[in-house]
């Protein structure tokens, strides 16, 4: 069922849940995911984002999230101003997708050391996302629990290993899916779980070997 | 345990001699593995952020196509020069719910109640009974009444205009501000059940037909007939008048309507006020302005 918090609430800023709140928290989970503040983000908007997103503050919503406000935070209005004085340079777009949720948007961020990330997510209702591509990977989380992302080579035991240590850690796996663009190329592993990850357990992940990349979104607390 | 209908909480009303709000925070605690006391302050911050809306709007504020701002100046205005053909209460009502919705309307905090577009529903029928001098634990175990009902109502049904029009947004808070009121001033469990349906059968059938696919027009104004409508069917329940229908069909029969409402009706801008020749001007513009 749904949290009664999801009822009443969230507090946030207007006007709209989806196209506001739900757009801050897209922004803001592709900087967690990015590991740190981008001087460039790259925002394509399509179907109602794209129609009707500049009235309902979407634009400048996403912007916020980008900067790492949260969907209550009453700087949102001012954001683009914001970014301007915090150095991100962003270029908003309407954009073409086949079969995608109407409130979505295609995320592309740089930090200023050159790392990227792509990041393809909808706004499903009253605040909630849903995160469906990650770096050209197909997947799908919405951060409503500690999500742990892991890229890795496609090889035997991988999952394993890495289940291995947050079981020894005393962490509880939510859920768990698994994705890999190709037989013995990138993996792409997202588990969702009831406890934090520290981050001693998160290095020891990602000392693994064939562990490319690990990215962590922590549960909001409010 | 999960909320899925108005007769399962009587029922745990019964069983345990708990009032309602009780249930739901039984619920909460059980769902989200909290301490009641950490449930109880969450729910009043969330009280805290509906006052922090009202305590701070501007009637100089203007929404993003500028169709909105300072009605609720307007009316608190006309209410205080004592022409109103309210009274106090209900003038306070409209008032608030006015000042609420315009706020989201602008960009400003509010708290989604169910959801952003009927924001102002609840915080009006409250706000003036906290004024009144009902203390605030009251008025937060009134909070945990209203989002009982809503949660049985997104379970049965549903609370999103795009879902199930305007009925499923501003109907739903409407009832859940309904079943509040009669809570808050001693009402019983069928009683509150009665209010709670009156008042979702008054805005049935109601239509999500926002100008330009904004939360402003005729959002903003349905949320004072919202208010209204819930201390109406507050009223009705405390002086003993019964809905026909059980409340849960009454729930069932909403979202029914809801799913079969032409997709013009459920938040795509294409039909109703959004459709008039005013209505589309203003699209018009707002992409000239792209």
């Amino acid at each position: 069922m749904l949290d009664i918090f999801d009822i009443l609430g969230p507090v946030m800023v207007g006007p709209s849940s989806s196209h506001t709140a739900g757009a801050v928290r897209i922004g803001r989970m592709a900087r967690t995911l990015l590991g740190g503040a981008p001087v460039k983000a790259d925002i394509g908007l399509y179907g109602s984002f794209a129609e009707t997103g500049r009235g309902h503050g979407t634009d400048r919503a996403l912007v916020a999230g980008v900067l790492g406000m949260r969907p209550d935070d009453l700087r949102i209005p001012q954001s683009f101003e914001l970014a301007k004085e915090e150095g991100l340079d962003f270029y908003i777009h309407p954009i073409q997708l086949r079969e995608a949720h109407p409130n979505t948007v295609v995320l592309k961020l740089r930090r200023a050391d050159g790392n990227e990330l792509m990041l393809q997510a909808a706004s499903v209702g009253g605040g909630r996302i849903r995160v469906d591509k990650l770096n050209g990977v197909e997947v799908q989380f919405t951060g409503d629990l500690n999500t742990l992302v892991v890229q890795h080579q496609d090889v035997a035991g991988k999952v394993a290993d890495e289940t291995r240590e947050l079981s020894n850690a005393g962490i509880n796996i939510a859920t768990m899916s698994l994705w890999r663009d190709r037989r013995g190329g990138d993996a792409l592993i997202v588990i969702e779980t009831d406890q934090k990850v520290s981050e001693a357990v998160r290095q020891k992940i990602l000392d693994l070997p064939d562990v490319k990349r690990l990215t962590y979104y922590e549960k909001e607390e409010d | 345990m999960a909320l899925d209908s108005m007769q399962e909480i009587f029922e745990k009303m019964q069983e345990g001699q708990k009032p309602f709000w009780k249930v739901v925070q039984d619920t909460d605690v059980e769902e989200r593995q909290v301490s009641p006391e950490a449930s109880f302050e969450k729910m009043r911050m969330t009280w805290k952020a509906m006052l922090e809306t009202v305590d701070t709007y501007r009637g100089d504020l203007r929404s993003l196509s500028g169709l909105v701002g300072g009605d609720g100046q307007r009316m608190a205005e006309f209410a205080a020069s004592g022409k109103a053909l309210a009274g106090d209460y209900l003038s306070q009502v409209i008032t608030l719910a006015l000042c609420t919705a315009e706020s989201n309307a602008c960009m400003r905090k509010i708290v989604a109640a169910p959801t952003a577009g009927a924001c102002g529903v609840l915080p009006a029928v409250l706000i003036p009974l906290y004024r009144q001098e009902v203390p605030e634990e009251e008025i937060v175990q009134g909070l945990y009444v209203a989002a009982g009902i809503g949660a049985v109502i997104a379970y049965r049904a549903c609370i999103a205009g795009a879902s199930g029009g305007c009925q499923a947004e501003i109907g739903s808070a409407s009832a859940m501000a309904a079943g509040t009121l009669t809570a808050i001033r001693g009402g019983s469990a069928e009683q509150i059940g009665h209010a709670t349906a009156m008042a979702l059968k008054n805005l049935m059938g109601l239509v999500c037909d926002p100008v330009a696919g904004l939360v402003e027009v005729p959002c903003v104004k349905r949320n004072v007939v919202g208010a209204v409508n819930a201390a109406s069917c507050a009223d009705m329940a405390l002086a003993g008048i019964e809905s026909r229908i059980p409340v849960d069909q009454v729930i069932d029969c909403m979202g029914d309507v809801g799913h079969r409402m032409p997709e013009e009706f459920r938040e795509t801008a294409l039909g109703g006020l959004a459709a008039t020749p005013m209505g589309q001007m203003v699209k018009q513009q707002m992409e000239e302005r792209k």
